[in-house]
C-alpha cells in the first residue's frame, strides 16, 4: 500500500468519524432518534481506533509487543467498561457518567505525560507544542481529580466538606498552576520535574474544587468537567494533527458547556453561584429552622381513600422514589387509579433525581407512558384543579422557601407549587432534609398529611388498600 | 509578537476548525428538551473519549523498548476504552428505555 493510500484512507476514516460526532449529538437532542444518534457515534467511534491501528503507521515487526499492548489494553478496557455499564442501576447513572469521564481526562493526562517525555528525549521544544501539552495536561488532570471526588460524592462515599478560606487556596492554586504553565511554556526544554509539580498541582485544585459544592449542585460539576475533558481531548488533537480527535474535543466542550449553563438556568442559578457559593458553606443552611409548626400523618387507608375519590391525582416524584426502587411501584397504582376513573399524572421538575432528565429516565424504565410525564410549567397550571398532589421522596423541588424566603439558600429555584393543589400527601422516609440540607415548610402545611415510609412499602400498602375498597 | 504571529499563521487551519466547531457545538444541541439532559451528557461523554486515538498514536510511536512510554501508553488506551466503551454502553442503556416506551 503506498503511502499517500494509507494516509488518504486514514484522514477519510476520520473524516467519516467527524460527521458521526456531529450527527450523533444533533440525534441526541431528539427523543425518537437519541438511540441511532448513539449508535452513529460509536461506530464512528470504533472506525476511528481501527483506522489509527492499521493505517497510522507501517506494520513493522519490531513493533509487535506496541500492537500487542493495545490490543490488550483495548480488551481490558473493553471488558471492565462493559461489566460496569451494564451492571450499574438506574439510580446511580449520574455518578457512573462522572466516573467514565474521569477516566477520560486520565487519558488525555497521561498522554502528555508520555508526549512530554518522548519530545524531551528528541530535542528541544517548539513553543506551540509545549503550551499544548500542558494545557491539556492540566485540565486533564483537573477533570480527572474532580470527576473521582464527584462519584465519590454521588456514591455518598465522600461528604461535603467545606474548609475555611478553601476559595483562597483554590484561586492560590489555580494562579500557582497557571504561573508555573506559563513558565514552563517560556522554557526551550523545561525539566521534566516541573511537569510533575504541575500534575500534582492540578489534582489537587481538582479535588479542592469539587470538594466544598454541595450534591445538588453535583450534576451541573459532572456536566462542566464533562466538557472540560472534551478541550483536553482537543487539544491532544492539535498535538497529533488529528480532526477527528479536534472536532470530537470541540463538540463536547462546547455542547458540554452550554449544556452546563442549561442546567443551570433550569435552577435558576448562574455558573459562578454554583462554584463559589457552594451549598455547603457552612452556616447558609440554618434559615428559618425555629418556627416549625405541628405536623400531621396520614395512614395508607386514609390516603387510599383520598386518592381512590379524587378527580385529578399528580404525582411529583423525587430522588426518594429513585433509592426505593419504587418507580415501577408507582406505575401500577396509576393503572388501578385509572382503573377507577381518576386522572393521573407525573409532575415532573427539571432536576428531579440527580440530574436534569434523570427521573424521566428512571420512570420510562417502569414503562410509564410518556404523555403523562407534565413538564414543571404545565404541571404548575394545573395545579389548582388537582385534587391530590402526592410527592414520593421529593423535597427541595416542592420547597415553598424558594419562592417565599430570600435567605434560603435555594431561593430562586423554580419549584412544583404543590401548595396551590387541594390535598397534599408527602410521602418520605422521615423528616431528615433534604439534598440542600434545609427545612421544608410544606411538611408543616395545614393541607399536607405525611405518610412516614419506605416509598415502595408504602405504595404497595396504598395499592392494597384502594384495591380493597 | 513575531513568535505568536507564526504561531496563529501555522496553525491558522485548526484555529479555523476549532471556532467553527465551537458554533456547531452550541448549534447542535441548543433544541434539547430537558427530558434528554442526562443521556445527552452522557453521550458527549462516551465522544470526548476520542482522546484514545491519542493513546494508540503514542503507543505506536513509542520504541519498543521505551517501557516508560509503552506501560503509560498502555495505562492510557484502558483508560480511553473505559471511558468510549462505558460511555456509549451507559447512554444506550438511558436510551433503550425511551424506545420501549414509543412502541405503546
Amino acid at each position: 500500500m503506498t503511502e499517500l493510500l494509507q494516509n488518504s484512507i486514514l484522514e477519510i476514516c476520520y473524516l467519516i468519524a467527524s460527521v458521526t460526532f456531529i450527527l450523533g449529538l444533533k440525534m441526541l437532542s431528539s427523543p425518537d432518534k437519541a438511540r441511532k444518534g448513539n449508535l452513529y457515534a460509536a461506530y464512528g467511534m470504533g472506525l476511528a481506533i481501527l483506522a489509527t491501528i492499521l493505517f497510522k503507521e507501517e506494520l513493522s515487526s519490531d513493533k509487535m509487543l506496541n500492537y500487542g499492548l493495545i490490543l490488550g489494553g483495548l480488551v481490558v478496557g473493553t471488558v471492565i467498561g462493559m461489566r460496569m455499564a451494564l451492571k450499574v442501576k438506574m439510580t446511580a447513572m449520574p455518578q457512573m457518567v462522572s466516573f467514565f469521564n474521569g477516566m477520560g481526562g486520565a487519558c488525555a493526562a497521561v498522554i502528555s505525560i508520555v508526549e512530554f517525555d518522548h519530545i524531551s528525549h528528541s530535542g528541544t521544544f517548539e513553543m506551540g507544542m509545549l503550551i499544548v501539552i500542558i494545557l491539556g495536561l492540566i485540565i486533564g488532570a483537573v477533570s480527572f481529580a474532580g470527576s473521582i471526588i464527584a462519584y465519590g460524592k454521588l456514591e455518598g462515599k465522600i461528604g461535603d466538606k467545606a474548609f475555611p478560606g478553601g476559595q483562597v487556596i483554590n484561586i492560590g492554586l489555580l494562579l500557582a498552576i497557571l504561573g508555573l504553565g506559563i513558565y514552563m511554556a517560556t522554557m526551550a526544554s523545561p525539566e521534566p520535574m516541573y511537569l510533575y509539580i504541575l500534575l500534582t498541582l492540578s489534582l489537587l485544585y481538582g479535588i479542592l474544587f469539587v470538594m466544598p459544592i454541595g450534591g445538588a449542585d453535583m450534576p451541573v460539576v459532572i456536566s462542566l468537567l464533562n466538557s472540560f475533558t472534551g478541550v483536553a481531548a482537543a487539544f491532544g488533537g492539535f498535538l497529533y494533527g488529528n480532526q477527528a480527535m479536534l472536532t470530537g474535543g470541540i463538540l463536547v466542550g462546547s455542547a458540554g458547556t452550554i449544556l452546563t449553563v442549561l442546567m443551570c438556568t433550569a435552577m435558576n442559578r448562574s455558573l459562578m453561584n454554583v462554584i463559589i457559593g457552594s451549598f455547603g458553606g457552612g452556616g447558609a443552611a440554618a434559615g428559618k429552622d425555629s418556627e416549625q409548626g405541628t405536623i400531621k400523618e396520614i395512614t395508607a387507608t386514609d390516603a387510599a381513600i383520598l386518592l381512590a375519590y379524587a378527580n385529578k391525582v399528580s404525582v411529583v416524584p423525587g430522588y426518594g422514589l429513585a433509592v426505593a426502587q419504587a418507580q415501577h411501584t408507582v406505575h401500577n397504582l396509576e393503572k388501578i387509579l385509572e382503573d377507577k376513573g381518576v386522572e393521573f399524572n407525573y409532575a415532573v421538575h427539571p432536576v428531579a433525581g440527580r440530574m436534569p432528565g434523570h427521573m424521566n429516565v428512571l420512570l420510562a424504565e417502569a414503562d410509564v407512558p410518556y404523555p403523562k410525564l407534565q413538564e414543571m410549567e404545565d404541571a404548575n397550571g394545573d395545579m389548582a384543579s388537582t385534587d391530590v398532589v402526592l410527592v414520593i421522596g421529593a423535597n427541595d423541588v416542592v420547597n415553598p422557601a424558594a419562592e417565599t424566603d430570600p435567605s434560603s439558600p435555594i431561593y430562586g429555584m423554580p419549584i412544583i407549587k404543590a401548595l396551590d393543589a387541594k390535598n397534599i400527601i408527602v410521602m418520605k422516609r422521615s423528616m431528615g432534609k433534604g439534598y440542600a440540607g434545609i427545612e421544608n415548610e410544606l411538611f408543616f402545611h395545614e393541607k399536607n398529611r405525611m405518610l412516614f415510609g419506605d416509598a415502595k412499602d408504602s405504595l404497595e400498602k396504598l395499592i392494597a388498600e384502594v384495591k380493597n375498597l | 509578537m513575531d513568535s505568536a504571529l507564526s504561531l496563529f499563521y501555522e496553525n491558522r487551519e485548526f484555529i479555523f476548525l476549532i471556532i467553527v466547531s465551537i458554533f456547531l457545538g452550541i448549534e447542535v444541541i441548543s433544541n434539547v428538551p430537558a427530558v434528554l439532559h442526562t443521556p445527552l451528557m452522557s453521550g458527549a461523554n462516551a465522544i470526548h473519549g476520542v482522546v484514545i486515538i491519542g493513546s494508540i498514536i503514542i503507543m505506536l510511536e513509542a520504541e519498543p523498548d521505551n517501557y516508560f512510554a509503552l506501560i503509560l501508553g498502555f495505562l492510557a488506551v484502558v483508560l480511553g476504552t473505559l471511558n468510549v466503551v462505558g460511555g456509549f454502553v451507559v447512554t444506550n442503556r438511558m436510551l433503550e428505555m425511551f424506545k420501549k416506551k414509543e412502541k405503546k
